[in-house]
């Protein structure tokens, strides 16, 4: 199972809250999320969620790192890989 | 030597000392949200008091609070910022909104001024029970079903220095800035270092103070305090000055005003409500030391930096405990300063609960309003005034006076104590 952007952006939405204004669209992937308005607590709580949902775990370390959606969706998806 | 260095020898203290001025209120009050509703709320004697609807409180001792009643954050917050605020941070970024709009004050417009800069202005509050909402919520969730379940915001979202913080980032609200938790008189506290950040070359800085912890377990801690009334009844539940006062009711809410340096605010064409004359602070000796409470003190002391005369103040926005010991340490303060009988004394928080550190910047508030409209509020639901107080207490109805300075009291458990003396505009 893979964990698209639509998955991201309910978790993200869930977690950090919406914003009509800057939403988080397929366009928007390569967009660092600073710019979208989501700070590195709002990725935490984001990956937190993450791993009760799919079980992927990032860690403190990848989430620092990550800085846009795409790098986000990678990360995730091969720590899900990793843990099935 | 010029004229100016000599004037400034004459009178050193004041004229190194901007003049601080009132020029935006916003409010967050059980009996009224927005400054104008809670206003004619508070002049026509309609309460904020109630039973606790949000839960069954059936079984405990205290079941009145004064809760603002139809607030709905989506209405007002960004969705981005609901997942990470409490209650009391929203109440405050709404209140601080209106209190800026209010002074047509825009503080990222400002830092891009001559004389602002990025940290031209600044935001100082008071609270003293943090986001007690959100945090039972996130304790649950620990006990209940671990560590990783528990919001990441819980980090701050508790924190007394929350509302500052979120005030500060909406806001751009760059200069100093800072929390004040002394309880009850911390938002005079607040409004008192808002006005020595202005000393420090800051134009405007949001001040005043809100406080929320109504939740069970919010209401479970003001129980401890021991301090809560017992009565079903909400229009005699707190009954400050009154031969049957048996406790205060706790409410949330609270209001945030925009400070100016009055140069600068005349300089934009501000309204100015009035002016914070004076301001001081004292602590009481511990019960049983023998030696007197330190309300009186901080009285004297507020009206010395102010320089007026006590026969300049109009009226005073009392403390009002609701605790039949501290009212008469109150009513001898009172009668100290003044004389029995000797100064209109009131307390529109009879209609709202206590607010913590949101209740005295709602009576400074009151005060402007009440220096701009020419009449005091009314006590609420005293009727029977205890006579050896000798208070000139404004009760059942608002009483129209002329008015140009009011003395504003404030006691936080523990020993606070605060006043300020609110002065009306000087003619522009």
């Amino acid at each position: 199972m893979t964990i698209t952007l639509n998955d991201l952006v309910r978790v993200l939405t869930e977690c950090a809250g919406a914003d009509e204004d800057v939403a988080l669209t397929a366009q928007k992937l390569d967009v660092p999320f600073t710019d979208l308005g989501y700070d590195s607590l709002a990725l935490l709580e984001t990956a937190a969620l993450m791993k009760q949902r799919f079980g992927a775990t990032l860690t403190d370390e990848d989430v620092t790192e990550i800085e846009t959606p795409r790098e986000f969706l990678d990360r995730v998806n091969h720590a899900a890989a990793q843990a099935a | 030597m010029t004229l100016a260095t000599s004037a400034a020898q004459e009178t050193p203290e004041r004229t190194e000392r901007p003049t601080a001025v009132i020029t935006g209120i916003g409010v967050a009050a059980p009996n009224g949200l927005g400054t104008e509703q809670w206003w004619q709320a508070t002049l026509s004697g309609a309460s904020g008091i109630g039973p606790v609807v949000d839960y069954d409180a059936s079984r405990y001792p205290s079941r009145l609070v004064g809760r603002i009643a139809g607030f709905d954050a989506a209405e007002h917050i960004p969705g981005r910022l609901l997942p990470q605020t409490d209650r009391v941070t929203r109440l405050a970024l709404v209140a601080g909104a209106e209190a800026l709009s209010d002074a047509d004050a825009d503080p990222a417009e400002l830092a891009g001024q001559d004389g602002y800069g990025e940290y031209g202005c600044g935001v100082v509050t008071s609270n003293a029970t943090g986001g007690f909402e959100f945090t039972h919520r996130e304790i649950r969730k620990l006990w209940t079903q671990g560590p990783q379940q528990v919001s990441v915001y819980e980090s701050f979202a508790w924190f007394y220095a929350v509302n500052t913080g979120q005030l500060s980032i909406r806001h751009k609200l760059r200069g100093p800035s800072g929390v004040l938790v002394s309880e009850q008189a911390g938002g005079l506290d607040a409004i008192g270092q808002s006005r020595r950040t202005l000393r420090q070359g800051v134009k405007l800085s949001l001040t005043g103070g809100m406080d929320s912890s109504l939740d069970p377990w919010g209401l479970v801690s003001h129980l401890a305090s021991g301090r809560l009334s017992r009565s079903d009844d909400p229009a005699t539940a707190y009954l400050p000055f009154d031969t049957r006062a048996a406790g205060q009711v706790p409410g949330e809410g609270g209001a945030m005003l925009v400070l100016e340096e009055e140069t600068a605010a005349r300089a934009r064409g501000a309204r100015v409500y009035g002016e914070i004359a004076g301001y001081a602070a004292t602590f009481s000796p511990r019960p049983g030391s023998g030696r007197p409470p330190g309300l009186e003190r901080a009285a004297r002391l507020a009206l010395a930096d102010s320089g007026l005369p006590v026969e300049a103040v109009d009226v005073v926005f009392a403390d009002a405990a609701g605790l039949p010991v501290a009212d008469d340490e109150e009513a001898a303060a009172l009668r100290s300063l003044f004389g029995p009988y000797g100064v209109p004394v009131t307390a529109p928080k009879t209609l709202t609960g206590r607010l913590y550190g949101g209740g005295a910047p709602l009576d400074v508030a009151a005060a402007l309003l009440a220096l701009r409209d020419g009449v005091i509020p009314p006590t609420a639901g005293i009727d029977r005034p205890v006579p050896e107080h000798r208070l000139d207490l404004v009760r059942g109805a608002p009483r129209d006076a002329p008015l140009r300075t009011a003395l504003v009291l404030a006691r936080g458990h523990g020993g606070f104590n605060a006043a300020v003396v609110v002065r009306s505009a000087r003619a522009a």
